[in-house]
């Protein structure tokens, strides 16, 4: 038995077919859709190397089915730059050293947006540190990466308040 | 993973007369899946869940009650306004447990069904009685550091890694399920079993029966202003409890009126003894009555192998999560929920 899907894939429309409901949502991206941004670290739920937005909420997409998300919109890290212009926490990332070896990069930045569009962190690293406890980085550049968030944040905040004025 | 067959029905009626032996429901996956992908559960066919509205809503009762849907999401439960403030250590043992991904998928029903993290129910190359009875228990002579100091069996010494459960626990909150022979409400207290001789029978929950909503008690929303949840682990966030705690109060003109306490990460379910909550009644909040209170929540206590520290633990914690509780509930989630080194704020 095959099982139709339709995702909205950083903005794409996509159908897919699955002959296989055992395919996650991450080696769907991975292996089928040819979005290899989206990292396979611990495939359990532990690492958060997979993370992606799930209807605008971070979710490990190695626990979650493809054949479960007919209809959803699906955001990778392929999705956050607007052409040249990096999305404000790719931004910071660069600018703090949110990284070394890179590998756990996107899913740290994916689950970040995700922090931030929760809006329970703010820019208390305490709460930043909390809020982004599902990822792991070997590398332990967590300094940086709070920073980033909490830098990238304020930005945010500060563009969302000019805006409304 | 095994293969199986995916049905995805749109309600709890078409769920349940989907049911056939070998089936398993479907929530969020994040426990499901995942013991899936390792081979320690292997359903022939999944029924997804997933869109049955009826399963969707937090309904604030008229009476002061609330009634969860099985399919809410943990963080829609724990950051809901009007639910946190009612319910503040629900929210705060849901906040401490797992990440913002996980807590983001996984829904309530599921938290009240999720497996033990034994390492040995984790290894289908390990005997173990609870994943094939008659197999045996590895941990009896193994890792059994984090195990259980209460309710065990000599067949098996698997701990429940719900924090959510333990408040609710603590607060009495009732099960409704529903299955092919109807509606039913089952006491949380009744919910998980004990091992005994049989530690594959887990829940009370018979074949083909899920889930529906947990309901909170009127009563339960009385401790609001003194209640809190502590949580003692190996690192302060994404990691599960050596000993939790659910401690909540109700004091007037300096006395204990009443008292809600229960452990969790000691036994197969969270641990409830009223007797050491009817020893706080009448009291002041005092560092001794708390002393008493842990001593008859811990009766019976004893070590199932290297883990005789989870009691003295266990022991000091219950009287740190009374303190937290007689100080108030915070007025905002603390940037740390469930933890000692969070900073206490009152609520008065």
């Amino acid at each position: 038995m095959s099982y139709s899907i339709s995702l909205t894939v950083n903005g794409d429309q996509r159908r897919v077919e699955l002959d296989d409901p055992r395919v996650t949502l991450l080696d769907l991206l991975r292996e089928r859709l040819d979005l290899t941004g989206t990292k396979k670290g611990c495939d359990r739920g532990q690492c958060g190397a997979c993370t992606v937005l799930v209807d605008g909420r971070r979710v490990n997409s190695c626990l979650s089915l493809a054949v479960t998300l007919d209809g959803a919109d699906i955001t990778t890290i392929e999705g956050l730059a607007n052409g040249d212009t990096l999305h404000p926490v790719q931004a910071a990332f660069i600018e703090h050293d949110g990284f070394q070896c890179g590998y756990c990069t996107p899913g740290q930045i994916m689950s970040a947006v995700g922090l931030i569009a929760e809006g329970h962190a703010g820019d208390d690293p305490e709460r930043v540190r909390e809020g982004m406890s599902g990822n792991l980085c070997r590398c332990a550049a967590y300094h940086g990466i709070t920073e980033a968030v909490v830098d990238a944040t304020r930005r945010m905040t500060e563009t969302t308040e000019r805006k409304s004025a | 993973m095994k293969r199986f067959d995916y049905m995805r029905p749109l309600s709890v009626a078409d769920a349940v007369s989907a049911y056939k032996p070998g089936a398993a429901y479907l929530g969020g996956g994040t426990n499901l899946l995942d013991l899936m992908k390792i081979g320690v559960m292997q359903p022939e066919t999944l029924i997804d869940l997933g869109r049955i509205a009826e399963l969707e809503a937090i309904e604030m009762l008229p009476d002061g009650g609330a009634r969860i849907g099985a399919l809410v999401k943990n963080s829609d439960l724990a950051y809901d306004r009007a639910f946190a403030a009612a319910f503040p250590m629900v929210a705060e043992a849901i906040l401490a447990g797992a990440s913002g991904q996980l807590r983001n998928a996984a829904t309530v029903g599921g938290n009240l069904m999720q497996k033990t993290r034994c390492t040995y129910f984790q290894d289908p190359h390990s005997p173990c009685n609870r994943r094939e009875p008659g197999t045996g228990c590895a941990a009896r002579e193994g890792d059994n550091a984090n195990l259980a100091v209460l309710g065990w069996s000599d067949a098996c010494i698997a701990t429940n890694p719900s924090d959510m459960c333990v408040p609710l626990a603590a607060l009495g909150a009732v099960i409704e399920v529903q299955g092919p022979a109807g509606k039913r409400d089952i006491p949380i207290a009744n919910f998980h079993f004990l091992p005994g001789d049989q530690p594959e029978n887990e829940t009370a929950l018979q074949p083909g029966e899920l889930v529906v909503a947990i309901r909170l008690p009127a009563e339960a929303a009385a401790f609001a202003r003194n209640a809190r949840y502590l949580k003692v682990r190996e690192r302060t966030s994404f990691a599960f409890a050596l000993v939790s705690v659910a401690a909540a109060l109700q004091i007037e003109g300096g006395r204990i009126t009443e008292a809600r306490l229960a452990l969790g990460a000691v036994a197969a379910k969270p641990w409830r003894v009223t007797a050491a909550e009817e020893l706080l009644a009448g009291q002041a909040p005092t560092a001794e009555a708390f002393a008493r209170a842990a001593d008859a929540l811990l009766q019976g206590a004893r070590p199932s192998g290297e883990n005789g520290y989870k009691i003295e633990l266990a022991r000091r914690a219950i009287v740190r999560a009374l303190q937290m509780s007689a100080a108030g509930t915070p007025k905002r989630m603390p940037a740390l929920p469930a933890s000692s080194f969070a900073e206490e704020v009152s609520h008065v």
